[in-house]
């Protein structure tokens, strides 16, 4: 019977899964049990009470929140976020549009083009990305000092500092302008509505771009003046040790936005070029031989059908991107893993706890990325009528 | 990833604490000390490659007691943030590398600091050229600061509590902030003052530097050891303590095989010529002999590495001895 037993394909893997499970879950109770064990009898305080004490540190770079030293440890945590989330997304738009224009000249019949094409993948996909970010921050920090910054009519500064030009500050009646801008967002939204939808019925055409354009840029345009122009620019100003005023980009900003898009922007442009490669002979040529013009048929035939292919490997890219954004503390950039995962960690010593709480974070900004590509993949996937 | 490695350090740690770590030096034959990355003077690989400094003295003190031999050190650089778990998962045996005895390290970090080595004070460096004698004159400067030590929280207060602001960089190693420092990246650079001296020395033209005047902190530097096991502290206390009595009772290096002569009783029983102090310790009788004959008592250090004659040139200051006008001090050896 037993030996029956045994011979069943079935409950034999039901046994085998049962006893992988047992040993990850007793390995895992170990593991645990041991740490707790160990931080306790060497008196390593833990828990997360931590998190509502005053830091007591500044942090360098901090745009969204107002941070002072006397805040917690929960607003260093909130700071990190918010600067990962900033250099991350930047970093994602400018990697997809470069590497968009470098898989797409890649596969140019322009000798010279796809040569450069191909030797700045080949270099910046095969160097490792630390290196890349500390040789941007390496040149950022020989730009010239402060006091000899060079000016571009006196309202931009160049410096090792940074980049510093004018802050927008708004005025009483500056909301009406912002209101305006958005109305005239929605105003376009229903003209592309609709002149697709004519479009598809009539096969007429209507200037849409000029038309939305016009309205997003002269409506609000109309507006400032009407108000009395209640949006005005604050220039910096050198005094004494730094620039007052006005708005600033820092070179630890800039050094992890170049690196980390211009690295993945060499990733994905392989992406585009498979993806564009993946669409058969046939469809350029049955295009062709409806008269479309060239850049038409890119856009209106290969690329749709390419992004077919191109989204799932994309999605990975903004992943790797993002992650690799905690990369920061290597040129003092003030993201997650610096402040929180850094400082904190050492201040309060509490390293397992912020680690967590690191990583938690990581793996939920990394599971939104791709639930929203996949509703985007969904979206653009072949749809059989 | 950083999560899963602490935890297989701690149960690294579990498996291999079990016997005392004196037993474990003297099984594997050689001590392992943690130090900065590189820090002149006080740490740092001299022009044949081996490990030098003020600090190291103590390693190497510790390595001459236990095996009558100051060379059986390996040294494992850390940073301001690797230091403290790679003492805490027993990768080293002790650190010596200018940390800062605070209360919070003490008890809740779960380490046990065994003295002090060099009573240090945080300070701030600046161009000469930018012409500002006093600190309360940096307002609004750009300030480069080490982070994961206690100078991230003494530079907050110290603005905070003369009202005036800055902007800080935190940055990982003594090298970086040295580098953004003289490429102007920052006005400002603090630290312990010993480690400005340090800086400053490293500079291609040291006169276009200054420190400050203003000491903003009490930074009483010394060697740590792991919470719990006491007989290990015991060993590297009184390696420490050894230095600091050698230089009260005048013992050095040259004149330590004469002094086993001496009709002092403390210089005997220090030297192992009476009683069995050593043995206390488990270790031989001679031990402070061997720290003394190979490293040398406290001023020898301190001249050879950071002293007046050297490019450093700190002077003694709260590091003389208690009858000098210091307060370096150390309980009697009997």
């Amino acid at each position: 019977m037993q030996n029956n037993l045994f011979q069943d394909q079935k409950f034999r893997g039901i046994l085998y899964q049962t006893l992988v499970v047992g040993f990850f879950a007793l390995g895992l109770y170990f593991v645990i049990n041991t740490t707790a064990y160990n931080l306790e009898k060497r008196n390593i305080a833990t828990g997360f009470g931590f998190l509502n004490n005053p830091a007591g540190f500044d942090i360098s770079f901090s745009p969204f929140l107002d941070f002072k030293s006397t805040d917690t440890h929960l607003k260093v945590y909130f700071v990190g976020v918010l600067n990962t989330l900033l250099v991350s997304f930047c970093g994602c738009i400018a990697a997809t549009i470069l590497g968009f224009i470098v898989g797409i000249i890649r596969l140019s019949s322009n000798w010279l083009l796809s040569r450069i094409a191909y030797i700045y993948v080949e270099f910046t996909r095969n160097t490792p990305l630390l290196l890349q970010i500390i040789l941007w921050y390496a040149i950022l920090i020989q730009l010239p000092r402060i006091k000899q910054a060079p000016q571009i009519w006196e309202t931009f500064y160049i410096s090792n500092r940074g980049l510093f030009g004018p802050k927008p500050i708004f005025l009483d009646g500056s909301n009406i302008v912002i209101l305006s801008l958005i109305l005239g967002c929605i105003i376009s939204f229903f003209i592309a509505r609709w002149a697709k939808k004519r479009q598809d019925t009539t096969g007429q055409q209507f200037p849409t771009f000029t038309t939305n354009l016009s309205i997003i840029v002269f409506l609000p345009l109309f507006v400032f003046f009407i108000m009395g122009s209640p949006i005005t620019l604050e220039y910096p100003v050198l005094k004494g040790f730094n620039f007052k005023g006005g708005a600033v980009i820092r070179p630890e900003f800039i050094a992890m936005f170049l690196a980390l898009s211009i690295y993945t922007a060499a990733f994905i442009s392989e992406t585009v070029r498979s993806g564009i490669l993946s669409v058969t002979k046939g469809q350029r040529e049955a295009s062709g031989a409806l008269g479309l013009k060239k850049n038409w048929i890119m856009r209106l035939i290969i690329i749709p059908q390419a992004l077919r292919v191109i989204v799932p490997p994309l999605t990975s890219q903004y992943l790797n991107l993002t992650k690799n954004s905690s990369l920061g503390i290597a040129v003092g950039y003030a993201d997650l893993v610096h402040g929180f995962g850094g400082i904190s960690l050492n201040q309060t010593g509490q390293a397992i706890e912020c680690m967590a709480i690191t990583m938690a974070t990581y793996l939920l900004i990394s599971l939104t990325i791709s639930f929203f590509m996949n509703i985007y993949n969904r979206s653009i996937q072949f749809k059989e009528k | 990833m950083k999560k899963l490695l602490s935890i297989f350090a701690v149960l690294a740690f579990a498996f291999s604490a079990n016997a005392g770590t004196l037993d474990d030096v003297k099984n594997r034959g050689f001590l392992k000390c943690g130090v900065t990355t590189g820090l002149i003077g006080f740490a740092a690989p001299d022009d044949a490659g081996n490990w030098a400094g003020f600090d190291v003295d103590v390693c190497r003190a510790v390595a001459a007691a236990i095996f009558g031999d100051s060379s059986k050190v390996e040294f494992t650089t850390t940073t301001g943030k690797s230091r403290f778990p790679t003492l805490a998962s027993g990768e080293i045996d002790m650190l010596a590398r200018n940390t800062t005895w605070t209360l919070s390290r003490d008890v809740n970090l779960g380490f046990e600091f065994v003295g002090v080595n060099y009573y240090d004070g945080q300070g701030f460096m600046i161009p000469s050229a930018l012409g500002v004698d006093d600190a309360t004159g940096l307002d609004g400067a750009t300030v480069c600061i080490q982070t994961g030590t206690t100078t991230e929280l003494n530079l907050a207060d110290f603005f905070r509590a003369n009202g005036i602001g800055y902007e800080a960089l935190p940055i990982e190693t003594n090298d970086e902030a040295r580098e953004n420092l003289f490429a102007g990246r920052c006005d400002v650079y603090t630290t312990d003052a010993s480690g400005l001296s340090a800086t400053r020395a490293q500079a291609d033209d040291p006169d276009k530097w200054v420190v400050l005047p203003n000491i903003i902190s009490k930074e009483p530097l010394g060697p740590l050891v792991r919470h719990g096991d006491h007989q290990w502290g015991d060993v590297v206390r009184w390696s420490l303590n050894t230095m600091i009595i050698a230089e009260e009772l005048g013992v050095s290096s040259s004149n330590v095989d004469e002094s086993k002569g001496s009709n002092i009783p403390e210089v005997l029983r220090l030297l192992g010529v009476e009683g069995g102090y050593g043995e206390m310790l488990e270790l031989s009788n001679d031990f402070a002999y061997n720290i003394i004959k190979q490293v040398g008592n406290y001023s020898e250090s301190f001249d050879r590495n950071i002293g007046p004659d050297t490019p450093l040139g700190i002077g003694r200051n709260l590091n003389a001895l208690w009858t000098d006008g210091g307060i370096l001090y150390a309980p009697p050896f009997r």
